[in-house]
């Protein structure tokens, strides 16, 4: 059962090293009373991919994610990560909105996670160092947070997730919160970073547009209950420029494709909100 | 050396004296009502029997300081509100915090605190000359009774009004229970246990004057009471200056201490 391995990655440089699902879910199922946040979700990450969930608000997408960080327990189903390295944490949350704290200087935020692990202080300022500089945060390292914009604020949160070398990242919403601008550099800048190493990565976004930007493969869910619908392997190659990848017409037609997928879930969703409301 | 240079430059300089002037103006408004109060009392607005002017309150001050009888209570005074400070305020401390992070804890204490907080600690005074006897352990007692309900309350809902965010990342992080106090319970709640910590050490205050006055040999409360019997009003008013001095520098000094252990609170305003 464990070498069924889905579609093949567009960018899948070495097959030996993602020949390993990083993370399997099976019939993984999460309920809140009554009411089913999950229902029955099977699916295989491979190692090393870019993976997008888009959902329509409520489809569960965020209790997945939270599932995945140990931060909520699933009902039922089987979750299995492999940690091929016990050296390194399972994984490292960037959340929606601001999550880094208020009363840490940019550079104790981003070495969180590495002095809760124990981490030697010299191996902390060589990494905490490389990835402030990556994030171009070099300069406000003794800055605290209300000193910064939230784009800022969230290049702290990037900083920290993946100083602390987790085998997976798993990003909620990143940037929803920011500006158009703000959110088209953010995105550069962690496809740059995520380039160094690949490491696998479960990102949520409500914006179809992120999806195809960024990831290797989308899964669209429906809502109320959370289920997979469909998965849309996205064969763009890598390195991607953001800016001319929105004008070719392959962006566009993968684009309207999930869109048009995710667009009946949106309108069914709101449809039982309305019948919920209305009784 | 434009004009578009200095406009920027100036502004900086005003914004950034905006601190300086608050203090400056909480240094002049006491002194500004002194100066009113001396100008009454030489001319006679006010009855000096019973509000003698500042300059003959300060006089007698003057002679007190002299002798080492004001600097000898006001020390007693000051110890003992010191150390009601730390024996009643760090165990609210610790207590405040694990009620805000355990449900557990916060079940069975919090109606405890409630039905005792509405006493008036004064009332007290009585029972902790009987358990504690005359000594310095009354005093203390009350001191840290004072001080004890507003730091419990304001730690609890300090540490319950931190966003569940950081605590998430707290736990996505692997932080341990030491590191979830030290790095996000504590100071996330930090600054509302500052202002427990003043509104407390104001409490104890007021109950250090009237435990001084009935059953204390020293101490500025039995300094004003004794002034009292003896109808020394210059000497009642040297002890109330003292205990408004403490009040005022306490506070201005608890102030800095916020901005020193609190830097990550923006201005207020700015």
């Amino acid at each position: 059962m464990n070498d069924t391995i889905e579609q093949p990655l567009a960018h899948a440089a070495d097959p030996a090293a993602r020949s390993a699902a990083a993370i399997r879910l099976r019939e993984l199922c999460k309920t809140f009373g009554r009411l089913v946040a999950i229902d029955r979700v099977s699916i295989d990450i491979q190692s090393g991919e870019f993976f997008m969930i888009v959902g329509p608000s409520g489809c569960g997408k965020t209790t997945l994610l939270r599932i995945l960080a140990g931060l909520d327990a699933a009902t039922s189903g089987e979750i299995a990560i492999s940690t091929p390295r016990s050296d390194r944490p399972v994984n490292a949350m960037i959340f929606q909105g601001d999550s880094i704290f208020p009363w840490m200087t940019v550079w104790n935020n981003a070495a969180y996670g590495l002095k809760m692990r124990g981490v030697a202080t010299p191996v902390i300022k060589e990494v905490v160092g490389h990835y402030l500089a990556r994030t171009g945060l070099t300069r406000f390292a003794d800055y605290y947070p209300y000193q910064l914009s939230g784009g800022m604020r969230q290049r702290v949160s990037i900083a920290r997730a993946f100083a602390n070398d987790p085998e997976i990242l798993l990003m909620d919403e990143p940037f929803s919160a920011l500006d158009a601008q703000n959110k088209l550099l953010l995105q550069e800048e962690l496809l740059r970073i995520w380039e160094e190493q690949k490491k696998t990565v479960v990102f949520i976004t409500h914006s179809v547009d992120e999806a195809v930007l960024l990831g290797d493969r989308i899964m669209i869910m429906t809502a109320h209950p959370g289920r997979l619908k469909l998965i849309v392997p996205v064969p763009l190659p890598r390195p991607r420029n953001l800016m001319d990848l929105q004008k070719a017409p392959e962006f566009g037609a993968l684009v309207h494709r999930i869109w048009s997928s995710l667009r009946e879930e949106v309108l069914r969703a709101r449809e039982q909100e309305d019948k919920e409301a209305a009784s | 050396m434009s004009l578009e240079n200095a406009i920027p430059a100036g502004r900086r300089r005003w914004t950034m004296s905006l601190r300086t002037r608050d203090r400056l103006l909480s240094l002049a408004s006491p002194i500004g009502l002194l100066l009113v109060w001396e100008l009454a009392a030489r001319f006679g607005f006010i009855d000096t029997r019973f509000f003698p002017a500042p300059s003959s309150i300060l006089a007698v001050l003057g002679e007190m300081m002299r002798s080492g009888e004001l600097a000898t209570h006001t020390f007693i005074s000051l110890e003992r509100l010191f150390w009601g400070t730390i024996l009643g305020g760090l165990p609210a401390l610790v207590l405040g915090i694990a009620m805000g992070l355990n449900r557990i804890v916060r079940a069975v204490l919090d109606p405890i605190i409630a039905a005792t907080y509405p006493i008036p600690k004064s009332a007290i005074l009585p029972l902790a000359l009987l358990i504690f006897g005359l000594g310095e352990g009354s005093k203390i007692f009350m001191v840290a009774i004072g001080v004890f309900f507003p730091v419990v309350i304001n730690a609890t809902t300090g540490v319950l009004e931190i966003n569940r965010i950081y605590l998430d990342v707290g736990k996505n992080f692997k932080a341990n229970r030491w590191n979830t106090f030290w790095t996000i319970a504590l100071p996330g709640a930090l600054p509302v246990i500052m202002t427990g910590f003043k509104l407390g050490i104001g409490i104890g205050l007021v109950l250090i004057a009237i435990a001084e006055m009935i059953g204390a040999k020293s101490g500025l409360g039995f300094l004003i009471w004794s002034a009292w019997s003896t109808f020394e009003v210059e000497q009642m008013y040297a002890g109330l200056f003292m205990i408004a001095l403490i009040g005022f520098l306490l506070t201005v000094g608890l102030n800095e201490l916020e901005r020193i252990i609190v830097p990550w609170k923006a201005e207020a305003g700015a």
